[in-house]
């Protein structure tokens, strides 16, 4: 995600603004076109106006859907953030806690998690709480590895300067390391925001009943594609907009990090 | 106040023992500005850490106020090459990173890092991040974050050398001032001659593979001392030439015991 620097800040935003509009404007455009020409029929490939209309049919029940399904995201992805910013931390503070967990952890996350599904069907039925299981389960591992990264990243000088001053352990991690770690902290985080995603559907895919994946196995059943490719340009642009919001956070936390690699 | 006794130091290499330093004795008196001189690997940061309670020796004893090194201390400030400044921190609440560390009331320092950025020439640049500023303006931030702890001894290990040319003598001037200001012990490890014979009472000349102290020079050139046109051009020809000649030519001399045993009055 690059931003045009020079030039006003009216010229700034309207650029930073206009060109991902563009580029999404062609997209479509491109699409449009392809299933014009080829004559696609809209059973495998819908066009875009057929996609909108079956939007435009059930509106207010489609924006329902998304917002079950964000909500699971949102809740999800909130666990797995904190708990994996906790795992991290007392992974990164002691060499005997990581030599003993990570390899649970890389074995946890090793499991396609399309194949645990089925499993929390069983454990705890239907409902928000096994998709949102799903959803920690899916993002807390990129967390966990980006955090413990960011946080035995500390370069070798403010090390030795803290060393230097004679700071205690918990001084140098609160004061020096916490801090370093974060723009490596974010880079966790908006890997784990699409794979949250990913999750929540997933869940809802197996175990349908309510939510964007529902919508789109149900849409299967009745034949509808417009129907499932709404669903997915409604998946899409929540996927869109949670990246966005954590490099808005970014943004906002650690203004600095941009700064030292420019 | 500084004292090594024949310290040593050897490193565990992947390819055998190294001797970084063998049997080094120097004394350095109160608010003496001792410069440490040698080519590339003779030991001379290796020497710095281990009066800063970085390191310890493998042989032989150090003591700074009469007190031996264990670890590093408070009124020992250390300054290193890179200005190690955190970057999310404004370079006021960088110059007092010390006493939030040693827990020391921040409000009764706050006045004493704005004098010390307005004597460095920053005052203006008190609510900046560390980003915003170059890396001779850096150093200085870091400099001043040394004097902050009212220190009895400033260890500085090449601090200008990340410097470009005309800030290095910028700051080697400006390093005087503040010697001169404040009579700080200072040991100051450089590579440059030219740094050394501006800013040295003495200057302990290290030999390589393995650190050896060859010699200590006596500069005794009067203060304030400039670079360019001075009324001592000549002293510090002689000065200089002598020092070439020791860091450049292969024999190890042995040292005259006056000059190691020497104090500064």
């Amino acid at each position: 995600m690059t931003d045009i620097e020079s030039g006003s800040r009216v010229s700034r935003v309207w650029l930073n603004a206009a060109l991902p509009t563009l580029g999404a404007a062609l997209a479509v455009g491109l699409w449009w076109l392809l299933t014009t020409v080829l004559k696609i029929d809209p059973f495998y490939v819908p066009s875009p106006p057929d996609v909108v209309d079956s939007f435009l049919r059930t509106p207010r029940y489609l924006l329902e859907e998304t917002w079950i399904t964000v909500q699971r995201v949102l809740i999800g992805f909130g666990i797995a953030v904190a708990g994996g910013l906790v795992i991290a931390v007392a992974l990164a503070a002691s060499r005997t806690v990581e030599r003993m967990t990570m390899p649970l952890l890389a074995a946890v996350n090793a499991v396609p998690k399309v194949a645990l599904a089925p499993l929390l069907l069983v454990w705890m039925g239907f409902g928000n709480s096994p998709k949102i299981v799903m959803v920690i389960l899916v993002s807390f591992f990129p967390v966990v590895v980006s955090t413990m990264a960011g946080l035995t990243s500390t370069p070798a000088d403010l090390r030795e300067l803290a060393r230097s001053l004679s700071a205690s352990w918990w001084q140098t991690f609160i004061k020096v390391r916490l801090s370093w770690a974060l723009p490596q902290v974010f880079v966790g985080l908006k890997v784990a925001t699409p794979l949250a995603i990913i999750g929540a559907v997933i869940g809802e895919v197996v175990n349908p009943d309510h939510g964007l994946g529902s919508v789109i196995v149900g849409s299967g059943t009745s034949s509808d594609t417009p129907l499932a490719f709404a669903a997915l340009v409604l998946l899409a642009l929540t996927g869109v907009a949670l990246f966005y919001l954590m490099a808005v956070i970014e943004r906002l936390l650690v203004p600095w990090a941009r700064a030292i690699a420019s | 106040m500084i004292t090594v006794a024949a310290a040593s130091r050897t490193f565990k290499g992947k390819s055998g023992r190294v001797e970084a330093l063998k049997d080094i004795n120097l004394t350095i008196g109160e608010g003496e500005f001792m410069a440490v001189i040698g080519r590339s690997g003779c030991g001379k940061s290796t020497l710095l850490r281990m009066i800063a309670g970085l390191i310890k020796p493998t042989g032989g004893e150090i003591s700074v106020a009469g007190e031996r090194v264990t670890a590093p201390r408070r009124d020992v400030a250390m300054v290193f090459q890179r200005p190690a400044l955190l970057p999310w921190r404004s370079v006021q609440d960088n110059v007092l990173l010390p006493v939030e560390i040693f827990r020391w009331r921040r409000s009764q320092h706050v006045r004493r890092a704005q004098e010390l950025l307005e004597m460095t020439g920053l005052a203006g640049f008190r609510k900046r991040l560390p980003h915003e500023l170059s890396g001779g303006m850096q150093q200085r931030v870091s400099l001043c974050r040394a004097l902050i702890q009212n220190p009895k001894v400033m260890l500085m290990d090449e601090p200008f050398s990340a410097l470009d040319a005309l800030t290095r003598e910028e700051l080697a001037v400006e390093l005087q001032r503040i010697h001169m200001e404040l009579g700080t012990t200072i040991v100051f490890v450089t590579h440059s001659i030219q740094e050394a014979v501006l800013l040295a009472d003495r200057v302990a000349v290290l030999s390589a593979r393995p650190g050896r102290l060859r010699q200590i020079v006596e500069i005794d050139i009067p203060r304030p001392r400039s670079f360019g046109h001075n009324a001592h051009l000549e002293q510090v020809a002689d000065a200089s030439a002598e020092l070439h000649q020791l860091l450049l030519t292969e024999e190890h001399l042995p040292i005259t015991p006056q000059a190691a045993g020497r104090v500064h009055s």
